[in-house]
């Protein structure tokens, strides 16, 4: 790990000062590798406040294009980049946002074929897709290379989190299992998500790997952290691993297999 | 019997099933949820044979696949 210069003191001077984090803990940020996986309403939040506390290189995953409907939530893409790649669009903003930071952008959508190659290079992944095969598919990906990561979830006024760290604290499918039968829970796009509460739910992941990577606080591991924006009520249900689970349980997986679920067309 | 349901303390009829449970909370199909019971996460075919006691605890976790 490399010392930081004058400029990144100055520019990081609000996190260096904090008990928390100090040089040292800005110095993990700064050789800190995170992978977002979705550049859209969860990606959009995430990236911004990644790229602007230094981490050293952010891989964007996203094989879309910006659509206008996008707008209301995708803080990251402007009028001006409707029909563009999502991924492009990105790293044109958090650029401009932090010139030091290393992107690594991947045009494509995430599959079983090519997920764990990506994953291997980084050292937190977060979760920002928009469908449960993608959510399942990342987080038995993240268990087989045994790379911590957030989950993340939204739907219309309400958001889940939990931050997962393989085969010591509860994976997505310890609590969820398998993606539920089509059409029995609604997308984003049927069922519509308030723009703001991607943005609520994208910072909470973004603080998770920031405190991941600085070593500040305690993640929120082995806990599911739900919100309903409408009453503005939080909940932290506990967890523990589940000996049965199909992932990360006695019984686990070897390898990979796509899940089988039209992609929410958000 | 009074169980903790999300956090919540609420009063049901002695003899309830989680299944029936699921009913009487509103939960409009079971695909929707994960059900945590004292910690322990049951499967779908397992509602049926899960008795609470009074002071039990269950939670409904609820499938979010947005982003």
């Amino acid at each position: 790990m490399r010392d930081l210069n004058e400029s990144e003191i100055e520019r990081y001077s609000r996190h260096i000062i904090l008990q928390d984090i100090g040089v040292e803990g800005q110095e993990r940020i700064c050789a800190g590798k995170v992978l977002v996986i979705g550049a859209g309403g969860l990606g959009s939040p995430v990236l911004y406040y990644l790229a602007a506390a230094g981490v050293g290189e952010i891989g964007i995953a996203d094989g879309d294009e910006v659509d206008l409907s996008n707008l209301q939530r995708q803080i990251l893409h402007t009028e001006a980049d409707i029909g563009r790649a999502k991924t492009a669009s990105a790293v044109e903003k958090l650029s401009a946002v932090n010139s030091n930071v290393k992107f690594n952008v991947y045009h494509e959508f995430l599959t079983a074929e090519n997920i764990l190659g990506i994953v291997k290079d980084y050292d937190f992944i977060i979760d920002g897709t928009d469908s449960f095969s993608s959510k399942f598919l990342i987080n038995d990906a993240c268990v087989l290379a045994k790379k911590p990561f957030s989950h993340g979830g939204i739907l219309r006024f309400s958001g889940q989190t939990m931050t997962i760290n393989p085969f010591q604290s509860a994976c997505y499918a310890c609590v969820f299992d398998a993606p539920p039968p089509s059409g029995s829970v609604p997308s984003c796009s049927q069922a519509g998500i308030l723009g703001s509460v991607a943005g609520m739910l994208g910072v909470i992941q973004a603080t998770e790997a920031l405190k991941f990577l600085s070593g500040a606080g305690a993640p929120l591991y082995n806990a599911i952290l739900s919100f309903d924006a409408l009453t503005m009520t939080f909940r932290k249900a506990l967890l523990k691993r589940n000996p049965r689970c199909r992932i990360c349980g006695s019984g686990g997986i070897s390898g990979l297999s796509d899940y089988e679920q039209k992609v929410c067309d958000l | 019997m009074n169980l903790l349901i999300n956090g919540e303390k609420k009063t049901f009829a002695d003899g309830i099933n989680i299944a029936q449970l699921l009913k009487v909370e509103d939960v409009e199909s079971p695909d929707m949820v994960s059900v945590q019971f004292n910690g322990e996460f049951l499967k779908r075919h397992e509602y049926d044979a899960a008795y609470p006691k009074d002071n039990d605890e269950v939670n409904f976790l609820y499938f979010m696949g947005g982003g």
